[in-house]
């Protein structure tokens, strides 16, 4: 290991306490010491139930929590915290513009564009907008390297065009999404961008005034966070109009026995009692990452997906899918081995100490388009080390022997 | 749970080199067993007179665990009566939740070399795919159902 590799895997106790090779990054990060501890440090030290309470603690709970919203809204850039709406996770930040924007703004006649490589979070909730609408939902399909160039786009596009849902990093391919081309291909027709940063927030900078998109989304835990926070970033103006996702508690001005008015963004969005602790865990985490610096993290991603990709090479029945190139990979190394299944590799390598995942990845349009069923993912995150990532390779050179292919 | 030594030479050869692995074009019983979330997918077919189970194959694809288990376990029940080919899978089922007697193991032959996968909860549905498959299509027999459903293994 080298000195950097055990300084920064000293941050993470999962990391120093478990020998498991862990390349499942791109499912869920570790988490640093400084997030547990700030979890930890809100309940013993501010934990009431924010944005109620009239006494001390609820004040301080209030604060801990707004306070993390405006290190998101630092994050991502946003021009205000109004902006920035707390959720559980990319999945309920996606279905609160399917069912609040989505189903109030489109109707017959209007398509939703999508492209071939969305994670089902980032599918499902259009087609329930098109089957309740009437809207239809059509498709970017992606060179097999997973690029979008501009004439895929434009066959995709429609001066019917109203909303486009895109996924910055595809969680099988690894590749970025032109993102700023499609942006302004969207708003020319008239169409809102929403995008789906849960495979990006980890890994590069966002800023969502640059980006100019319209609604973002992202989760905690993949960026070192704790699990059930996630963001929804959404601008200003479209999230006024929108009528209000879930109702109840905490997201209202005044209610009367038939009617209610609505609480000022971005609480008009957080009905009940909101993850004070995970959102003030995911601020800790972003700080953490301030800290590391992601032109470190991207340094240190590449040159071992590099050392992977390269690995992998020499054993002609190993086929990595997507670009050939590592810096098109954000980390992630999706592949197929001939002759063996991706769960009998996953559970090879399980045995070797080394967790990678095997199935679909929630992502079965894009396994049908490249005509795979299933493969095995590998995905990288800064912490990794070298050996690590010598050991994967390693194991799979072994894997044909052991399911019993002669040498 | 050391999957080095579960992978053993006796998974691995039912896997590639299967015996049953074909068609059989007199049967007269056919079901289709699929785990959609991994892609384990068989079509198995057996020939059924007079309640014995006179021949059976499978085609399909999947990981080494569903296909050798479907195998293994044509191995054993071909010649068999249904009610023994049913006893056998109720065994098999037992097996992989841990409840089986050292008696019964015997009665398994080579499947038995898929116990350890009661340790493995991800790969349960892919051992028991076939069997699954097999006791719905004779239980469907025996009943006069005609059947025909698709079976998965992964509502177990």
């Amino acid at each position: 290991m080298t000195s950097e590799e055990r300084r920064i895997r000293a941050d993470f106790p999962l990391l120093m306490s478990d020998s498991t090779a862990y390349l499942d990054n791109a499912a869920s990060a570790q988490r640093p010491a400084c997030v547990l501890d700030a979890q930890r440090d809100f309940y013993e030290h501010s934990n009431a139930n924010p944005l109620r309470g009239l006494y001390g603690l609820s004040v301080a709970a209030t604060d801990c929590y707004e306070q993390s919203r405006e290190t998101v809204r630092d994050f991502i850039h946003a021009a205000s915290e109004r902006e920035i709406i707390f959720t559980r996770n990319t999945s309920e930040s996606l279905n609160l513009v399917a069912y609040s924007y989505g189903l109030s703004h489109l109707k017959a006649g209007d398509e939703i564009l999508v492209s071939i490589m969305e994670h089902h979070s980032n599918l499902l909730p259009w087609q329930m907008v098109a089957r309740q609408t009437g809207a239809e939902l059509k498709f970017l399909e992606c060179e097999p390297d997973g690029s979008l160039p501009r004439q895929r786009l434009e066959a995709g596009f429609s001066p019917r065009t109203r909303l486009v849902a895109i996924g910055h990093v595809s969680n099988v391919l690894g590749r970025t999404a032109p993102v700023e081309e499609i942006v302004q291909m969207a708003h020319q027709r008239g169409a809102v961008v929403v995008l789906d940063a849960a495979q990006s927030a980890p890994h590069m900078a966002i800023d969502v005034q640059a980006l100019d998109v319209d609604f973002l989304a992202f989760s905690g835990h993949k960026l070192m966070g704790p699990m059930g926070i996630g963001v929804l970033y959404g601008r200003e103006a479209l999230l006024e109009e929108m009528p209000p996702f879930l109702t109840g508690g905490e997201m209202i001005d005044s209610v009367t026995r038939t009617g209610a008015t609505y609480a000022e963004l971005p609480h008009k969005f957080e009905a009940g009692t909101v993850n004070a602790a995970g959102a003030v865990g995911l601020a800790a985490a972003i700080r953490y990452i301030q800290q590391v610096g992601f032109e470190n993290m991207e340094r240190r991603e590449l040159a071992l997906t590099r050392l992977a990709m390269e690995g992998l090479k020499q054993y002609p029945f190993v086929h990595v899918l997507g670009s050939e190139r590592p810096e098109e990979h954000c980390g992630i190394i999706t592949f197929t081995v001939d002759g063996v299944h991706p769960h009998d590799i996953s559970a090879m390598l399980d045995s070797d100490g080394i967790a990678v995942r095997a199935g679909h990845h929630c992502a079965q349009p894009l396994m049908q388009y490249l005509g795979v069923w299933s493969t095995t993912r590998a995905s990288l995150f800064f912490y990794n080390t070298e050996e690590e990532v010598r050991a994967f390779v390693e194991s799979m050179g072994t894997v044909r022997r052991r399911i019993g292919y002669g040498e | 749970m050391e999957n080095r030594t579960f992978y053993n030479e006796i998974l691995t050869s039912h896997n590639l080199r299967p015996l049953h692995k074909h068609d059989v074009p007199d049967a007269n019983l056919e079901l289709e067993g699929l785990n959609p979330s991994c892609g384990d997918h068989i079509i198995l077919k057996l020939k059924v007179a007079d309640g014995v189970v006179e021949d059976g194959g499978f085609v399909g694809s999947g990981c080494a665990i569903s296909q050798a288990s479907a195998d293994m376990m044509l191995d054993l029940v071909i010649g068999q009566t249904e009610t023994e080919a049913r006893r056998l899978a109720d065994i098999f089922l037992r097996m992989i939740k841990g409840k089986v007697t050292e008696e019964e193991l015997e009665d398994l032959d080579e499947a038995a070399a898929l116990q350890d996968v009661a340790h493995m909860p991800a790969r349960v549905k892919c051992a028991v795919l076939g069997w699954h498959t097999m006791d719905e299509m004779l239980k469907d027999s025996l009943s006069g159902d005609d059947g025909g459903q698709p079976v998965s293994a992964e509502t177990e």
